[in-house]
């Protein structure tokens, strides 16, 4: 929390002096609008969008392990998908290309206080689309250590990854794949441990052809949980490939099973 | 024969406490000879009820008044002391605590150490649960959480009967809302007190729950044959085990579509907005209370069903 207060003064400052450009009136009203935006956008065109829909549960249940999902499917065009936090001392959880999938990501992420929870939808123009939402959150989500550090077992299965893979009903070429990890995903800020998660991982079909590329920060929660849209038909393996920031690497495969009961983000209507 | 008791409220027994900010007003409904429940809020734990969320039952004896629970804070167990006294007219004798969360045990302040009693393994999971809870009750309620200590019943409780005032009095350990859950039965009236392992109209909550061990729960309570059950939350059910029935009800519809909800392969928040069946339409914070679960239960449940899918890296070759 420290950090963070520190970090709330540094960006305050920084608002006031340095805003190289005008980004548009944040909605949320938050205090580190500007600096993440700066960061996390740079010069690139940003406007507030509610076509990015951003889908959160009603209660911060667990401020270690919050889930949201972008959709961002009613956007032409959508290159990148980022979830980030303004409060949290590691703002963003994701940064997500869709290169051969639907623009939806549902990931499970740490909230370190109450803060504006973020998708942002970069289109081919370049141009960032954004929408938020607050949530409230006890504290120490982020400084808390991993549930599998204090059991002491967070070796035991690391690399132990299931899932699956459903085609989307009514889409033949549409899948849904469901990816969780075992992985204590440190965030670096508990005493006496370094910062350790995966920082990578990509999906791509039995041709070669990438599909999903994920650049994970950790803002992800301990054993994290990825979904992602694929495009791909009943029956099609996909593959997966994942790193961590100590090198060790992940490979898994899925088949796509056919006939799926919801039809796409149906759960989420 | 108590059915047309049941309900019927005490009108103007107490004095209103007005509306001043932080002072509880207690309104006990009268449901048996010597039997009054307290009501909570069928809400969240929040700033607009003080954390009064629970149901509090208050049962007459010849030697003093004894309380099923205390309520969310210190404020609150001064007020229910007072409410118990002008009502019986005795001292609080006897506070059993029905499980560890804090919308129940945290007015335990308000009584002496030597009265308040729980099931050993609710002294243990208190000891060990309170001060995060007491972390997170003030920093939604603030100054209603004012003074408000975190204290564990000081008395052991070995389940059986305890004959207090000429008041038979059984004690039944169970547990599936938490790691242990007491309830008190009346003989006299057939009132059953089972704490949260019986939610009424409202939702039921399961941060600690254990669906196997709380279903088995819920079908030894309706072995009771209870004639009047106060749930942990929600409105009296003077029925006796139709409020057992529709947790168990509830219990059963969220086990099975969390399952069937990761099979289908949604994530947490499709989960979380999936539909809730009509029958539970009247049922308060259902939509909170499922999504709660799906926290609570969601990751667990994944690993349990879905498969292992990692391979050596040479087979993605
Ligand atoms: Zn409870």
């Amino acid at each position: 929390m420290r950090t963070l207060s520190g970090l709330a003064l540094f960006a305050a400052s920084l608002a006031g002096s340095a805003s190289a450009r005008d980004f548009p009136a944040d909605p949320l009203n938050s205090p580190m609008w500007d600096y993440r935006a700066t960061r996390l956008f740079g010069a690139d065109p940003v406007r507030f969008d509610p076509r990015v829909k951003i889908i959160v549960p009603v209660i911060a249940e667990d401020q270690h392990r919050f889930p949201v999902a972008v959709d961002a499917r009613g956007i032409e065009g959508v290159r990148r998908i980022l979830i980030f936090a303004d409060l949290n001392p590691i703002p963003l959880a994701v940064d997500y290309r869709p290169v051969g999938a639907q623009p939806y990501i549902e990931t499970r992420i740490k909230l370190d206080q109450r803060t504006p929870v973020r998708g942002a939808v970069q289109i081919a123009s370049g141009e960032w689309l954004v929408s938020g939402i607050w949530v409230d959150a006890a504290g120490g989500g982020c400084s808390a250590p991993p549930l599998s550090r204090v059991r002491g077992d967070w070796a035991d299965r690391l690399g132990e990854m299931r899932g699956g893979a459903w085609s989307i009903q009514g889409k033949s070429d549409a899948a849904r794949l469901r990816v969780s990890f075992r992985h204590p995903m440190d965030t670096g800020l508990v005493e006496n441990t370094a910062s350790y998660y995966i920082d990578h991982l990509s999906v791509r079909n039995a041709r070669g052809m990438e599909l999903a590329t994920l650049e994970m920060q950790a803002a992800i929660s301990e054993d994290p949980s990825i979904t992602v849209l694929p495009n791909a038909s009943a029956g099609e393996r996909l593959i997966l490939a994942g790193r961590d920031t100590g090198g060790r690497t992940y490979a898994a495969i899925v088949t796509v099973e056919s006939g799926a009961i919801i039809p796409p983000g149906g759960g989420s209507q | 024969m108590l059915g047309a008791l049941a309900l019927a409220p005490v009108a103007a027994a107490i004095p209103a406490y007005g509306q001043k900010p932080f002072i509880y007003a207690l309104k006990p409904e009268r449901i048996a000879d010597q039997i009054w429940v307290v009501r909570g809020d069928d809400a969240p734990i929040a700033m607009a009820n003080g954390g009064a969320i629970a149901n509090i039952g208050i049962i007459g004896t010849a030697e003093g008044a004894v309380l099923f629970d205390s309520g969310p804070s210190l404020r609150y167990g001064d007020a229910l002391q007072s409410l118990a006294t002008e009502l019986t007219g005795k001292q609080v004798v006897r506070v059993y605590v029905s499980h560890l969360h804090p919308d129940h045990g945290f007015g335990l302040g308000a009584f002496p150490a030597s009265v308040t009693t729980a099931l050993p393994e609710t002294i243990r999971e208190i000891e060990r649960d309170s001060p995060g809870f007491s972390d997170g009750m003030y920093r939604l309620l603030g100054d209603w959480m004012r003074g408000t200590e975190v204290k564990t019943p000081a008395q052991p409780l070995t389940p059986g009967v305890e004959v207090i005032g000429g008041r038979r009095l059984r004690t039944i350990a169970l547990s599936g809302h938490s790691g242990a859950d007491l309830c008190v039965v009346d003989d006299t009236s057939g009132v059953l007190f089972p704490g949260d392992l019986v939610f009424h109209n409202r939702a039921p909550a399961t941060p600690e729950a254990d669906f196997s061990k709380w279903r088995a729960s819920l079908d030894a309570l309706i072995g009771l044959s209870p004639v009047i059950t106060v749930p942990g939350h929600g409105p009296v059910d003077s029925t006796g085990t139709a409020a057992i029935r529709q947790t168990r009800d509830w219990l059963e519809w969220l086990e099975t579509s969390i399952g069937d909800a990761i099979l289908r392969g949604l994530d947490m928040v499709e989960a979380g907005n999936m539909p809730i069946p009509d029958r539970f339409a009247g049922m308060a914070a259902a939509r909170y209370e499922l999504q709660r679960s799906i926290s609570h239960f969601y990751p667990r449940m994944e690993a349990a069903l879905l498969p292992r899918i990692d391979v050596s890296e040479s087979a993605t070759q």
